[in-house]
């Protein structure tokens, strides 16, 4: 049990990379951190560090209020779970949890008993003497996890644990892994690319994007309060809609037509000072089917009238899809999002919105429909520096 | 169905048997006839019997009554045995350092051995003669030993790379993880995973210093150093009624009593290897 700090950590590959850059992070004892974002931006460089299996290039670790950035990784006391498990092919199920007992000479019987009791919580019993081989995707994750869990390490790193299962065994095992943290209470690094993953597990999640920390905060309030485009755009699924529009005296005109800024909401734009050209970001569910909606906050919301290009029903919602005319919202952080989720090569026409509407709306697909938009929900973001102008610590 | 695909694996696994028969016997045969040759008498030799009609173990009494063969064996062993450890372990060593680090000239290490492995033996037995000879190593063990290593290095680096790169290098990070020393690390996870690569060479290695003629005839003149294939191609018309292989067709080498010079340029010309 221990807290890890990371003090202006850098980490700078022989090769001039600059993977990691001033990363500041202190993870409480016993708490559940989340590094996310997309490929490349130094996630598993970051856990590496912790882990010490990278050398830390600028900044300090502090494991415990030790600095530990010269220790050798056994001497940190920290377990690791592998993306690829990283099981020892020659060991049996048993001896694969038990190797790192057995290398802190830990008496026979206590192995014994260790190994049984996370074989146990684990539900691994009746595969105790099979070699990793002949064990399925999901069996291999639990050993990865149990290797992990005997000897009670002072903290769990795991690099995309469950990215290699299959998408409902994916799911469970979230559980079972969130389940297992509460359980054992240690402290964990949790690495994930994966949005959901992210805001299903952690206590706490961080965003980073090229080497540098873009948020830290709890998952809802990311959600709700994102810093910067970036982390807008990456949380949430489906993400946020976005699309240009121009600050004019307490209002916003856009595709949307034009909608007044709440008081709270035109208060925080003000206080930021940010240009009047600006990006406006709402998420799907803050639309709804305009005659669902009661009268006065009908008068106080946006109102649009557009064609549904798709229309999904979920059961207990719908989604509609629109395509607007108009120019896409540009920037660097968009640019981003889209290369990661690989869609910045699909030409784009006007503005897709996707809007998630009650189940009882009766829009139709090809047909027009009336959708209102909360407007204490709309976001206001500045194009040139991505900052949430409408960002509130609260 | 389970009696159709049962069926199918039967005539399946028949058909298999009989090509494999089939090999193994053609691989054999010339074994087997050296074999049959061997307990035959001198008399029923040529008889161009598989079987022979009267058995006989004078040929092997003969081979052992002298301790030219065993002397022979000895040396050959020895030199295999010295030359393989030595080739593995340097070979292990730069096979390591070729598969898992990126250092400057690593292309070109790879580059010379494979130089080194395709140069035509036969145009440095000349020099390695004058050159042991010069420094008193000719017809010695390390006189074989120094050229075998030399040889069998490329090869050992080349086979063991190939198997080291297929360890997957995160096993390593793990052990380190779950409290392993570097040497841990390497003795329990990347040396049991390595063994079967390093056996493997060590075998090739092992055949292939074993097998050498070579060398051996070139750089060796006594029963001292002389390996076992030298000294089976010395029974050739040891007498010149005596001939293993039925006919009487004089060798070059034949002679024991020649000077090692001779040896040399003769051996040079007339190479099996
Ligand atoms: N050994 C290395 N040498 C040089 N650069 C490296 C090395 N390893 C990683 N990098 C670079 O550092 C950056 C961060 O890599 P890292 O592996 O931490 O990304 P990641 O966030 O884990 O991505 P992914 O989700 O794809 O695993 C990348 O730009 C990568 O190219
Ligand atoms: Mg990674």
């Amino acid at each position: 049990m221990a807290e890890i700090v990371l003090d202006k950590v850098t980490k700078r590959y022989p090769d001039g990379a600059l993977a990691v850059q001033e990363v500041d992070l202190e993870i409480a004892d016993g708490e559940f951190v989340i590094l996310v974002g997309p490929s490349g931006c130094g996630k598993s460089t970051t856990l590496n560090m912790i882990a010490g299996l990278e050398d830390i290039t600028d900044g300090e670790l502090r494991i415990g209020g030790q600095r530990v950035n010269e220790r050798a990784p056994k001497d940190r006391d920290i377990a690791m779970v592998f993306q690829s498990y990283a099981l020892y092919p020659h060991m049996t199920v048993k001896e694969n949890m038990a190797f790192p007992l057995r290398l802190a000479k830990v008496d026979n019987a206590t192995v014994e008993r260790k190994v049984q009791e996370a074989a146990d919580i684990l539900d691994l019993t009746q595969h105790l003497d099979r070699k990793p081989s002949n064990l399925s995707g999901g069996q291999r994750q639990r050993v990865a996890m149990g290797r992990a869990i005997v000897r009670s390490p002072k903290a769990f790193l795991m690099d995309e644990p469950l990215s290699n299962l299959d998408a409902k065994l994916r799911v469970q095992m979230r559980t079972s892994v969130s389940r297992l943290q509460k359980q054992l209470g240690t402290t964990t690094v949790y690495v994930t690319h994966d949005q959901t993953e992210a805001m299903t597990l952690g206590d706490r999640v961080v965003v980073m994007r090229g080497g540098v920390v873009q948020q830290i905060g709890a998952p809802q309030f990311l959600y709700d309060q994102p810093a910067n485009l970036f982390v807008a755009g990456f949380i949430g699924s489906p993400s946020m809609n976005f699309m240009p529009a121009t600050l004019e005296n307490g209002s916003l005109r856009s595709v949307l037509g034009d909608v007044t800024l709440t008081d709270r909401v035109r208060q925080l734009v003000e206080a930021a000072e940010g240009p009047r050209e600006v990006i406006m970001g709402i998420r799907p569910e803050h639309f709804e089917d305009a005659s669902l909606v009661e009268a006065t906050a009908l008068a106080s919301g946006g109102k649009f009238t557009s064609q549904v290009d798709v229309l999904e029903s979920m059961g207990s919602d719908k989604y509609a899809y629109f395509n607007l005319t108009g120019e896409q919202a540009a920037s660097a952080d968009l640019q981003e999002l889209a290369a990661d989720v690989g869609s910045d090569d699909v030409p784009g026409e006007g503005i897709s919105l996707v809007t998630r509407l009650s189940s009882a709306s009766g829009a139709v697909e090809g047909a027009s429909a009336d959708i209102w938009f909360d407007a204490d929900k709309v976001q206001v973001f500045d194009p040139s520096t991505g900052r949430n102008l409408t960002y509130t610590e609260r | 169905m389970a009696g159709i695909g049962g069926a199918e694996t039967t005539g399946k696994k028949v058909g298999w048997g009989v090509l494999n028969t089939v090999v193994v016997i053609y691989a054999l045969i010339p074994v087997l006839w050296i074999a049959s040759l061997s307990f035959k008498s001198p008399a029923t030799l040529a008889d161009g019997n598989f079987i022979p009609r009267e058995w006989s173990l004078e040929n092997y009494k003969n081979i052992f009554a002298t301790s030219e063969f065993t002397r022979a064996l000895i040396n050959s062993i020895g030199i295999a045995i010295i030359a393989t450890v030595i080739a593995v372990v340097f070979g292990t060593m730069a096979a390591y350092a070729i598969a898992r680090l990126d250092f400057p000239g690593k292309n070109l290490l790879v580059g010379v051995s494979l130089l080194i492995a395709m140069f035509p033996q036969v145009s440095l037995v000349s020099p390695l003669f004058e050159i042991e000879r010069g420094l008193g190593l000719f017809d010695t063990w390390p006189g074989l030993i120094l050229p075998y290593i030399t040889f069998a290095l490329p090869l050992a680096i080349y086979t063991l790379s190939a198997f080291f790169r297929e360890i997957p290098w995160e096993l390593e990070k793990a052990a380190k993880m779950d409290g392993a020393t570097p040497g841990q690390a390497f003795r329990r996870v990347i040396a049991p995973l390595a063994a079967p690569g390093v056996f493997t060479t060590a075998i090739l290695v092992f055949i292939f210093c074993w097998n050498d003629f070579l060398f051996a005839i070139s750089l060796t003149s006594t029963e001292q150093s002389r390996t076992v294939p030298v000294a089976l191609s010395f029974f050739t018309g040891s007498s010149q009624f005596e001939d293993p292989a039925g006919r009487s067709r004089r060798q070059p080498w034949s002679s024991r009593s020649r000077s090692s010079s001779s040896c040399c340029s003769s051996s040079a010309g007339s190479s099996p290897a």
